[in-house]
């Protein structure tokens, strides 16, 4: 099976460096090597990543801020049989779709969301997001984030994992081959998740965002790494076993 | 009572219920709501009777995503339908906008309560001017339809199914406080489509087995002018709408000095005062649209000159429309508040009285 298949010949509108690209490929090949391209039904957030129908050659759905996992709820519950995806920024996830978000993983909607947490606003180039760390310089944030007045980092997993309704729950990152991987497998998992009629699945991917942060490449890789120590890596819940 | 009914019966029933009954004989699929007063009894209906017509019933945790909800099932081909009272609706207007830009089809019922802000749990018609002109942001227009009784809810509820489908947009149904809480007797018909519906497989969201992936989208960048060509395309088809939709009742209009327009509840009323005006000597008659949009211009034409009383439960919104039918040109007077205010036929063929006694002084 060929990646070109889900994944569209064409060239992409993200900044060289982003995250975005990486995690399209990543889900492109698994919805190939799954052969479920012809069942998958992806919604397309507001934010960089609007445009996701230009790559993937797949149904596409685009939703308003925050509202994906209610537009994908119904679809799944109308469309059972289908693969639903649902793929958000840390903007659209956990901050003006945070209700939607909690209430889908709370009712356990058996859909995988593709949650892009980069530590800021990428489409309006640069403001603070619910996951800008503290004291990081944003175009809202110009003297850092100060957590008495911004408040603090929302660790979506780790919200996420105290509630009944999810079934998985993993953070994985794509700033070194090796995290890469590991991304994939747990995009993997997710996505079987799903399938297996096991009910809501989230990963969230740390990722880079070198445009906004003013960082070069290389010190957009070890930004990330100090994301990790705030957003650690890990499976936060994984009850998959517990369905036969 | 199975889902299929064999043959038309009578059935006292409440109107929050009636349109949820009706949605479900058309074929409605997918409901999700959130409760408020005074509708609530609708979402606590189809929860009991959306399963004998396997139908998918989700309480939404918000206004918002009960709106988005009827976005994802509509693009996935499901007839659907979400129900709220005024600050619901207001709170829907984000994704109504999404809706009618991507041109899916869905049944929003607003059983409209005092505004503005929390307002009261009273019957209104304040949110005139929101279900007509638009309501959320940019240029769109939904199919306004405005039942004055429990078997009109019944019936333009079918019939509302038909019209989302047939134009690919979302309709709009304008009830109020009273209307929904009302008990009458309403004659459960089949339901047999008005329209010759159109397929919707060249858009649907199922997956792309078979076929080229289908996008749904609102976001228009490139080339410069794609969303110009859309809203052109929304504005035709809107046309359309008003070539080949208007409807509107008349009450003994033909003879009448005066006419008094009204719609919903308030016709009603309007109905019954135009035959006590009658006994005391006053050649009253009764417009009722029943489309809201598009307005029914051309019933309202034909009584171009005449003076008119607009009764509304507003200040004066609905007025608009009925003088911008008639250019403006006739003679009017209002009868109306917000806040709660109902109108009784007293009060109506009072203010007719007055309009009659202030031509007697002038002549």
């Amino acid at each position: 099976m060929s990646i070109e298949k889900t994944l569209k010949d064409t060239k992409m509108h993200y900044c060289i460096g982003c995250g975005h690209t990486t995690v399209h490929r990543l889900i492109a090949q698994l919805i190939d090597e799954l052969d479920i391209r012809e069942k998958t039904i992806a919604a397309a957030p507001v934010g960089c990543a609007v445009l996701l129908y230009n790559y993937m050659n797949v149904d596409v759905i685009e939703c308003a801020h925050g509202r994906a996992p209610s537009v994908m709820t119904a679809i799944k519950r109308c469309l059972p049989d289908r693969f639903v995806l649902v793929y958000q920024g840390d903007g659209d996830l956990a901050a003006i779709g945070t209700n939607e978000t909690v209430h889908t993983a709370n009712r356990g909607e058996n859909i995988t969301v593709v949650f892009i947490n980069n530590a800021v606003y990428g489409m309006t180039v640069g403001q603070m997001a619910p996951t800008t760390l503290p004291g990081q310089i944003t175009t809202t944030t110009p003297k850092g984030r100060r957590i008495d007045r911004e408040g603090y980092p929302v660790r979506v997993c780790e919200l996420l994992a105290t509630m009944d309704g999810p079934t998985y729950i993993e953070r994985v990152a794509v700033n070194s081959r090796e995290d890469i991987k590991n991304t994939k497998e747990a995009l993997k998992k997710a996505f079987q998740c799903q399938l297996d009629g096991k009910g809501y699945s989230l990963v969230e991917i740390l990722a880079m965002c070198p445009t906004n942060w003013r960082t070069n490449l290389k010190d957009s890789l070890k930004f990330v790494d100090k994301m990790k120590e705030y957003f650690p890596l890990g499976v936060f819940k994984d009850v998959t076993k517990l369905f036969f | 009572m199975k889902d299929k009914l064999k043959m038309p019966q009578k059935q006292l029933m409440k109107g929050n219920e009636v349109f949820i009954e009706a949605a479900l004989q058309a074929g409605c699929k997918f409901y999700a709501g959130y409760p408020i007063t005074p509708q609530s009894e609708a979402a606590e209906y189809m929860s009991k009777r959306a399963e004998d017509f396997n139908a998918i019933f989700i309480q939404a945790e918000a206004e918002l995503s009960a709106i988005n909800m009827l976005f994802g099932a509509s693009a996935a081909g499901f007839r659907c339908m979400t129900s709220s009272s005024s600050p619901g609706i207001s709170l829907k207007q984000e994704g109504i906008s999404y809706i009618a830009a991507a041109e899916l089809p869905c049944v929003i019922v607003n059983i409209v309560r005092g505004g503005p802000g929390l307002g009261n749990i009273r019957a209104s018609q304040a949110d005139y001017f929101q279900a007509v002109k638009g309501g959320g942001h940019g240029d769109y227009k939904l199919i306004v339809l405005a039942p004055s009784t429990l078997q009109e809810l019944y019936d333009l509820t079918m019939n509302a199914f038909d019209y989302a489908d047939y134009y690919r947009n979302p309709v709009l149904i304008l009830g109020d406080g009273i209307l929904g809480q009302l008990v009458e007797p309403v004659e459960l018909k089949e339901y047999h489509p008005i329209l010759d519906l159109p397929s919707k497989e060249s858009w649907v969201l199922a997956g792309c087995k078979g076929r080229e992936p289908h996008v749904i989208k609102t976001l228009l960048l490139s080339p410069i002018d794609l969303l110009v060509k859309h809203n052109i395309h929304l504005q035709q088809k809107y046309e359309k709408i008003k070539q080949e939709l208007s409807l509107c009742k008349e009450y003994k209009t033909e003879d009448a000095e005066i006419i008094i327009a009204a719609y919903g509840i308030t016709a009603r009323v309007g109905e019954e005062a135009v035959d006590i005006a009658r006994e005391n000597g006053i050649k009253a008659g009764l417009i009722q649209p029943i489309t809201l949009w598009p307005f029914p211009d051309n019933f309202f034409e034909k009584h171009k000159g005449k003076e008119f009383l607009v009764v509304e439960m507003s200040h004066g919104q609905f007025i608009e429309d009925v003088k911008l039918s008639l250019e403006c040109d006739g003679a009017f007077h209002f009868l109306g508040y917000g806040g709660g205010w109902y109108p009784d036929t007293k009060q109506i063929v009072q203010k007719l009285k007055e309009i009659k006694n202030e031509h007697r002084k002038n002549t």
